[in-house]
Order: structure tokens, then sequence, then C-alpha cells
């Protein structure tokens, strides 16, 4: 039975990640930065000169969407993987193993925070500002927070035991990243799959955030349903497949 | 008053296909598996109570490190149960969770919540636990700047340092120089003076008379015995040296011979059909 203090361990697992990710770089967080404002230059170069979009504020537009995409894989492929990296932890200590897919997740926050203030300085300089609706921002975040928390929790355990996972999951990233709305806006979306569309929990999220930042408006009670809906499914769905998986854990690693 | 109970419990550890395919993966996870495999603990009882010292002894694949595994609840027992009635730090394997791009004091903080210390715990034992480190000023030094030495003996200073009821140790008890050693010593003495309740694995019969009262004897994952230390040792250092001779009464005759196959698999080496298991070499 392990009786420490769940808080205190997963900051300092966090931390402990975050350290050992800028450690050794001369450039150390400007890393975070460098990365969407390249990707964002790049598509808007494409989008607007190359072929042309409607989209007003497509900068924004673009990164927001950049960011919350990243986030959404960084933090998924770190915690699939999270188990067979930490299986010296897992092997030796009895803390709940939960802990080890979360922190993975939760170790990717820092670096969105660092982003969203990239987002801010693009969003003034677009002549946009900063509305009331941001306050709805951490509540969408929350939900997907949740998602990827069930999620990560059920491609770590299967990792352990089956390899391919790491391919799988790398793979719907791929498919997922013209599944949401980046380079293209929900208008263009065919009328008859905007409802199927918006179960995506990562569509959803985007769909949120590009309402708030660009329009000024409340993400829709529809949209925030589906969210939930897919969130307290994924959770429910993660943990038991965890809790399942766990008990082998130690045959397996 | 026991505070590890441990009834009847057997450890199954099974055969893996490694050709395995995606719906044998799923049909395991969702059914008990059944056949294949044997038995790295088979039927074990025993009762530690409250502030005793324990030992596990036996030679190399007797089932010592995943007894500890189960009492640590790292794994699950196959059969039996196992009760653990307080807070344990399981000392399985120094510094197992260390970085070498952070440095002692991060790897310090770090392994200290890991163990169970929270922060004002860690703040309040951090001057003693380097005290005891001897590390100084390399404290906040990367780990990859120390020697072998050094990062066990931080290690072995956090792990003495959580102070849970029940230390679980694993070869674990003396580290670097002798100086150092006796330190070390020093401290699991003290911590035992002070009511903790240790379960120790170690192949050092010297190591386990001076800390333990009490020794259990594994062979082939069989208890063979559990008694007093003094007198468990001689009867296992006896059957080291020369297998054939009776031992002494008191210990138990399941040890011959070790039936610990199930299943259709048979893995070669594992099983001897005489009258007593040989004993294996190098121990």
């Amino acid at each position: 039975m392990w009786t420490g203090d769940y808080a205190y361990l997963l900051r300092q697992l966090i931390l402990k990640d975050f350290k050992i990710r800028y450690r050794n770089m001369s450039l150390g967080i400007f890393w975070s930065l460098l990365n969407p404002l390249v990707m964002m230059t790049i598509y808007a170069y494409v989008f607007t000169r190359i072929f042309t979009n409607p989209i007003p504020h497509f900068p924004v537009h673009l990164l927001s969407a950049i960011i919350t995409f990243n986030f959404f894989s960084g933090a998924w492929q770190s915690s699939t993987t999270s188990i067979i990296d930490n299986s010296g932890l897992i092997k030796r200590n009895p803390v709940r193993r939960e802990v080890v897919p979360i922190s993975a997740i939760l170790s990717n926050v820092p670096h969105l925070l660092i982003q969203m203030c990239l987002l801010v300085g693009l969003v003034y300089f677009a002549g946009l500002g900063v509305n009331r609706q941001w306050l709805w921002l951490p509540i969408v975040w929350g939900l997907e927070l949740i998602c990827l928390i069930g999620l990560g929790l059920a491609s770590s355990a299967l990792y352990v035991f089956v390899r391919d996972v790491r391919y799988v999951v790398e793979s719907s990233l791929l498919v997922l990243f013209w599944i949401v709305p980046i380079i293209y806006s929900f208008e263009m979306v065919p009328e008859s799959m905007r409802n199927l569309y918006q179960y995506n929990p990562l569509a959803a999220l985007i769909l949120a955030t590009h309402d708030i930042v660009l329009k000024a408006k409340a993400p829709s009670a529809a949209l925030l349903i589906k969210l939930t809906l897919v969130a307290i499914l994924s959770m429910l769905l993660g943990t038991e497949i965890f809790r399942r998986a766990q008990r082998r854990f130690y045959e397996y690693l | 008053m026991s505070i590890i109970s441990v009834k009847g419990v057997s450890k199954v550890f099974r055969q893996r296909n490694s050709k395995a395919l995606l719906k044998d993966h799923v049909r395991e996870l969702v059914t008990k598996p059944s056949q294949g495999g044997f038995y790295a603990l088979r039927d074990v009882s025993f009762e530690i109570s409250k502030q005793e010292s324990v030992a596990v002894i036996g030679a190399n694949g007797a089932g010592k490190s995943t007894l500890l595994a189960l009492v640590c609840g790292l794994a699950e027992p196959d059969e039996g149960s196992i009760h653990v009635g307080g807070s344990l730090a399981p000392l399985l394997e120094l510094g197992s969770g260390f970085h070498p791009d952070l440095t002692g004091r991060e790897n310090l903080s770090i392994n200290a919540a890991l163990l169970g210390m929270n922060e004002a715990q860690v703040n309040e034992r951090f001057e003693s636990i380097l005290e005891f480190s001897e590390l100084g000023r390399f404290i906040d030094e990367p780990l990859r700047a120390y020697s072998a030495g050094m990062v066990l003996r931080l290690a072995f200073a956090v792990a003495t340092h959580c102070d849970p009821g029940i230390l679980i140790i694993d070869e674990v008890l003396g580290v670097g120089d002798s100086n150092f050693q006796n330190k070390c010593h020093q401290r699991i003495e003290q911590l035992r003076a002070d009511g903790n309740t240790f379960l120790v694995v170690s192949h050092s019969t010297d190591t386990v008379q001076k800390f333990c009262d009490r020794a259990i004897w594994l062979h082939h994952g069989v208890m063979v015995a559990d008694g007093p230390v003094a007198t468990v040792v001689d009867g296992y250092n006896q059957f080291m040296t020369d297998p054939a001779q009776p031992l002494p009464e008191g210990f138990t005759s399941r040890m011959v011979p070790p039936v610990q196959q199930l299943g259709h698999s048979t893995p070669t080496g594992a099983q001897s059909k005489g009258s007593k298991p040989k004993s294996r070499s190098g121990h």
C-alpha cells in the first residue's frame, strides 16, 4: 500500500519531464514557440498565396488550431509509450500506475501555456483582442483533458501487450489532422456530416476555440454536450481497460 | 498481531507465445489464461508481526524477488491472498528512477516523492539526506557526472529517510566502500530500533544473520523452512554445500521433489526428478 502524496508526486513527475525536455538545449522553451510559428507561416503562405480561401483572419484560425492539434498529438503519443518508458518505476514502486500516463499527458500543459501566450500576441496583432468568451477555454480544455486521459490510459495499457499500438496512434493522428478544421473551416464541411463531425473531441475543441477567438461567441450547447459525452465515455472505457490490463504489467515489462 | 500476512500464495509465470497475434492478446486480456507455465511460488504462507525483521533466502530462481513483488503489490497472486497492514517502502533497486540529466537535488525530490514523502517531509529531511550521502556541493551537479558509488549513496540516503513502517529490501543493505557500508548498517540498525518492520532478500547469509531475527527459505518457489535465522541459515548453508545430506528436523519435506510444472510445456532444467533438487553453482 502506497501512502504518499499524489499531488506532490504528479507535480514532481511533470516538472521532471519539462526539465529533461529543455535541458541541454541552447534555445530552451523557444522551440515551443518556433515550431507552431513555422507551421502557421508555411500553411498561411500556401493557403492564401497558392490556394485562395475565404476564411477571415486565417493566421489566427490556423495558429489556434495548430496549437490544439499539437497538444493533442504530443500528449496522446507520450502517454501511449509512457508505461513502457517508465517500466522501471512500474516494476519497483507500488504507486497507482495511472499516475504515469496521466503525468505524461499533463507534462504537455506547460508547453501549451507557452504557446497560448503566442496566440494571445497574434490575436492582438490581428486586431481581434481577447474577449469575455475566453473564459470558456478552461472549460473546453478541461473536457478535452478528460478525453485525453481516457484515451491515454487505454492506449498506454494496450501498448504494453501489443507494440503495434504505437503505429495505430501515429496513423490515427495523421487521419485526425484532416478531419479537424485546421486548414479549412467548419462551414466548408458538408451539411450532412456536420453533426457527426462534432463528435470528434479534437474537432469539437478546435470548433469551440474558433468560435471563442474569432467570433467572440460562446461554444454552442450541442457542441458542449457532445464533448462532455465523449469525455465521459472515453474516461469510463480508458479506466476500465487500464484496470484490467495493469494486473499483468509486472509479468510483461 | 501481524502486519504482513501471506496465505496460501501461488504465482504462476506463463510461457508467452512471442508470435501471439492481436486476437490472442485480446483473448488473454478478457479471459483467465489457463495452461502453460510454471510456479514461481507455490502455496507460500507466513505472517510477519510489527517490528519483526525477516529474511528471505534461497538460490537463484527460488522466487524471492517474486515474493517481494507480491508483498509490495506490484503483481497479483494467482492463488491465495496477501494482506499488508501499513505503508511500505520498496527498496528493490536503488536509484531505478534516477535521470542522468537532472541534478542530484532534482533526482532526490522525485525519488523521495515516489517513495511516499510529501513536500514538507522532503524539505525537512533534505539536510539530513545530503549529509548522509556525503555528496556535498555535488548535489547540484547533473547525475551523469557522478560515480556509480555516488549515485548509490544518494539513492540509499533517500531510501532510508522515508520512514514508512515497513521496508522491503532486495539486496541493497550495503553499498559503496566499507566506510559507507558501516554507515548503512548503522542506519538500518537505527531504523530497526525505531520500530520499523523489515522484509529482506539477500544472498549474503552474514548480512542476514546480522539484521534479521527470522528467516524464510524458499526453494523453487516452495517454502522449505521458516524459523529463527540461525537455524534456517545453518540448514541452508548445509544444503548448499552438500544437498545430499539430510536436513535437520523442522525443515519441511515439501522441498522434495519440486513438482512445479503445470500444463503441457516443460522448460528443461527447471525440474529435477531425484529425491532432492540439485543446488545451483555459484552460491
